[in-house]
C-alpha cells in the first residue's frame, strides 16, 4: 500500500498473571490507507477491543507502536473518534448536550451558536432532528447509537474507531444504521477501523476484513480483501457472485481455523509482518483450507494484487525508531 | 380511590386514634377527694382531679398555638420564643454543615480520584468516623473556648464523614466509559472533574449530604443541651428543668418537623441531579 495512514507496528499486549504473564496477542502488524474501511473479526477474548483501545490511545501496548499520520500514538486524541459498544452517552445531558460537549472539546473557544450549529449539523446527519432535547434515557437503542455516531463525527476526526457499534441493536435498526454509517463514511472519506462479530456486516461495510485468531496469543491470521465493488447496495449485495465465497471463507475461519491456526502456522512460513492477504473468489476455493496460500487461487487472476501480499508492514527498525523520535 | 387518598385516610385515622388514646390516658378521673377549692387550686389538678401529670393533646395543642402566635418574643436569656431558639439551632447546623460540605467534597474528590490518597487516608477516616460527635465537645470547648462555636464544630465533625465517604465512593465509581469519552475528547482534568465526574457522582454526593443533614440535626439537640444558652436543645432541657412537659412535647414535635423539612429539601435536591439511565 502506498499510503500508510495508520500503521500498527508489532504491538503486543500482556497482562501479569500468576506465574508469569498472559499474552493476549503478539506481534500485530497492519496498515491502513486513508479512507479505508477495515473490519476486524475474531472470537471474544482474542483482544480485538484491546487493539481498538490501543488505536484510540486509551491503553498502551506492552510492545510495539502505532503510527497514525506519521505520528506515533501517545494517548487519546481528538483526531481519533471512538464509537463505543455501549454508546457511552452522558445520561445527564440531552442529545444536543452530548454532541455539543464533543464539539466544545475540540473547539474550545468556539462561540455558542457556532457550537450549536456544528452539533445540529451532525444531529441532522444521523437523522435525529427533533430529538435534540431528549435525554439518552428517552431514546431507543438505535437512537442512542446514532447520537454516539453524531458525537464521533461532530469533531471531524481523521479516524473512526468503532467497537461493535451495532451489536446491541435489533436486526432492522442495525441494517438502517449500517447503511447510514456507510453513506456517511463514504461522503466524508472517513478512515474506519471497526470491530464486529457479524460476518455479513463486515462484508457489507469493509474494504478489507482482518481475521484474528483465538486468544490467548492471538495473531492476525489473514486479511481478506473484499471483492465487492465500492458501490454496493444492501438489498443485492448477497447476489454478487463472490459474496458467498467471501462469506464462507470467513465463516470457515471463525468455525475452525481461528482455533487451530497455530498448527496451520507451523505448516506455512507465517510471518506476522506479512499477514497473508486473500481474495476469496469462487466458492469452491473458499472452502479449501489451503486456498489462501495456494498460488492457484483464482482471486489472484481477478485482482491486481498478489494472493499472498507482503505489503502493509514496515521494516522493523523504522517504525519504533520513528516512535522514539516523536516521543 | 387512589392509593394516595387511601393512605392519607389511614394516616388520619391512626392520628385520630393516637390523639384519642392520649386524651383518654391523660384525662382527669373527676374529683378524687373533696377539698377546699382554694386548696385544690394550690395542689393542682393532678392531686385534686386525679388528672395525669402528663399533658393531654388539648394542652399541647394550645401550647403549640401560643408558640405559633408569638414565636419570636425575647424575655431574657431563659425565656425566648420557639422561633428564636429554632433560628439559633438552624444557624448552627447550617454553619457547621456548610463548612463540612466545603471540606468533605474536595477531599472526597481527592480520595475518589487517587487510589494512593484513598489508601493513605483510610485508616484516619476509619478511626475518626465512629467517634460520637459529642466526645469532641470537651476538646472543642478547651481549644475554641466558646460554647456556640464548639457546637458548630461538633456539627461540622459529625456531618463530615457521610459526605466524605459518599463523595469518595461516587467519584471512584464513575463509569469507566464516561471517563473514556472524556479521554478520547482530550478533556483536561478540571473540565473532566466538573463536567463528567461531578454530574456523574452528584446523586451519590447528595445522598451523603442528606444523611449528614439528618445526623447534624440529631446532634445539635444533644450539643445544645450540653452547652446551654440558646437553641432548641437548650430549650428542651430548660423546659425539663421547669417541669413544663407541655413545652417539651411541643419542642419534640417542632424538632421532628424541622428535621423532616431539612431532609425533604435535600431529597428534592437529590432528585434534581439524579439522571435516569
Amino acid at each position: 500500500m502506498t499510503d500508510k495512514f495508520i500503521s500498527i507496528e508489532g504491538i503486543s499486549k500482556r497482562f501479569p498473571a500468576p506465574g508469569g504473564s498472559t499474552t493476549v496477542f503478539e506481534e500485530l502488524w497492519l496498515s491502513m490507507a486513508r479512507g479505508e474501511f477495515v473490519c476486524i473479526i475474531g472470537h471474544s477474548g482474542c483482544g480485538k477491543t484491546t487493539v481498538l483501545n490501543i488505536l484510540a490511545g486509551l491503553e498502551p501496548p506492552s510492545d510495539g507502536t502505532v503510527i497514525v499520520d506519521n505520528q506515533s500514538i501517545e494517548g487519546p486524541s481528538l483526531d481519533r473518534a471512538v464509537i463505543f459498544q455501549s454508546h457511552a452517552l452522558l445520561p445527564w445531558l440531552t442529545v444536543m448536550g452530548n454532541v455539543a460537549y464533543a464539539v466544545a472539546s475540540k473547539w474550545r473557544f468556539m462561540r455558542k451558536d457556532d457550537l450549536h450549529r456544528q452539533a445540529q449539523k451532525f444531529i441532522d446527519l444521523v437523522g435525529l432532528t427533533g430529538a435534540e432535547h431528549k435525554r439518552p434515557a428517552e431514546l431507543s437503542g438505535g437512537m442512542k447509537q446514532r447520537v454516539g455516531i453524531a458525537r464521533a463525527l461532530s469533531i471531524e476526526p481523521k479516524i473512526m474507531l468503532m467497537d461493535e457499534p451495532f451489536s446491541a441493536l435489533d436486526a432492522l435498526t442495525r441494517g438502517t444504521l449500517q447503511d447510514e454509517v456507510r453513506r456517511i463514511c463514504l461522503e466524508t472519506g472517513q478512515t474506519v477501523f471497526m470491530i464486529t462479530h457479524d460476518v455479513d456486516e463486515a462484508i457489507y461495510l469493509a474494504d478489507r476484513v482482518v481475521l484474528m485468531t483465538n486468544g490467548p496469543n492471538a495473531v492476525l491470521a489473514e486479511i481478506v480483501e473484499n471483492p465487492l465493488p465500492k458501490e454496493r447496495q444492501r438489498n443485492d449485495v448477497h447476489r454478487h457472485p463472490l459474496y458467498y465465497g467471501v462469506r464462507n471463507h470467513i465463516v470457515d475461519f471463525l468455525v475452525s481455523r481461528s482455533r487451530n491456526f497455530a498448527e496451520e502456522m507451523k505448516d506455512t512460513n507465517y510471518d506476522p509482518r506479512h499477514v497473508p492477504v486473500v481474495r476469496p473468489g469462487a466458492p469452491q476455493v473458499a472452502s479449501s483450507r489451503a486456498a489462501t496460500l495456494d498460488a492457484t487461487d483464482p482471486g489472484r487472476a481477478r485482482g491486481p494484487r498478489p494472493v499472498v501480499a507482503a505489503e502493509g508492514a514496515t521494516p522493523a527498525p523504522s517504525g519504533p525508531a520513528l516512535a522514539q523520535h516523536r516521543a | 380511590m387512589g392509593m394516595t387518598w387511601r393512605a392519607a385516610m389511614v394516616s388520619l385515622l391512626l392520628f385520630g386514634l393516637f390523639v384519642g388514646v392520649w386524651h383518654l390516658a391523660t384525662m382527669g378521673s373527676g374529683p378524687a377527694v373533696t377539698m377546699d377549692p382554694e386548696y385544690a387550686k394550690l395542689v393542682g389538678a393532678t392531686a385534686s382531679q386525679g388528672k395525669s401529670a402528663m399533658p393531654g393533646p388539648a394542652e399541647v395543642g394550645l401550647k403549640i398555638w401560643q408558640h405559633l402566635k408569638d414565636p419570636f418574643y425575647d424575655r431574657g436569656s431563659n425565656d425566648k420564643g420557639l422561633g428564636i431558639q429554632l433560628a439559633y439551632s438552624i444557624a448552627r447546623v447550617m454553619t457547621g454543615y456548610l463548612i463540612a460540605v466545603a471540606v468533605a467534597i474536595p477531599i472526597g474528590f481527592l480520595i475518589g480520584m487517587s487510589p494512593l490518597m484513598n489508601r493513605s487516608l483510610d485508616p484516619f477516616i476509619q478511626v475518626l468516623k465512629p467517634i460520637s460527635p459529642l466526645a469532641w465537645m470537651p476538646l472543642a470547648l478547651y481549644t475554641i473556648k466558646d460554647s456556640s462555636l464548639s457546637s458548630i464544630f461538633v456539627i461540622f465533625i459529625c456531618s463530615l464523614w457521610p459526605m466524605l465517604i459518599n463523595t469518595a465512593f461516587g467519584v471512584a465509581s464513575v463509569r469507566k466509559e464516561w471517563l473514556n469519552v472524556a479521554r478520547t475528547l482530550e478533556v483536561g482534568p478540571f473540565r473532566r472533574a466538573f463536567t463528567i465526574i461531578l454530574p456523574a457522582a452528584a446523586p451519590t454526593i447528595l445522598t451523603g449530604m442528606r444523611i449528614s443533614i439528618g445526623i447534624a440535626w440529631l446532634v445539635i439537640v444533644a450539643a445544645e443541651m450540653l452547652v446551654g444558652g440558646t437553641g432548641i436543645g437548650y430549650f428542651v432541657w430548660n423546659e425539663w428543668n421547669n417541669l413544663s412537659i407541655t413545652n417539651v412535647i411541643t419542642a419534640i414535635l417542632v424538632i421532628g418537623v424541622v428535621g423532616m423539612v431539612l431532609d425533604q429539601v435535600l431529597a428534592r435536591a437529590t432528585r434534581l441531579v439524579t439522571f435516569p439511565e
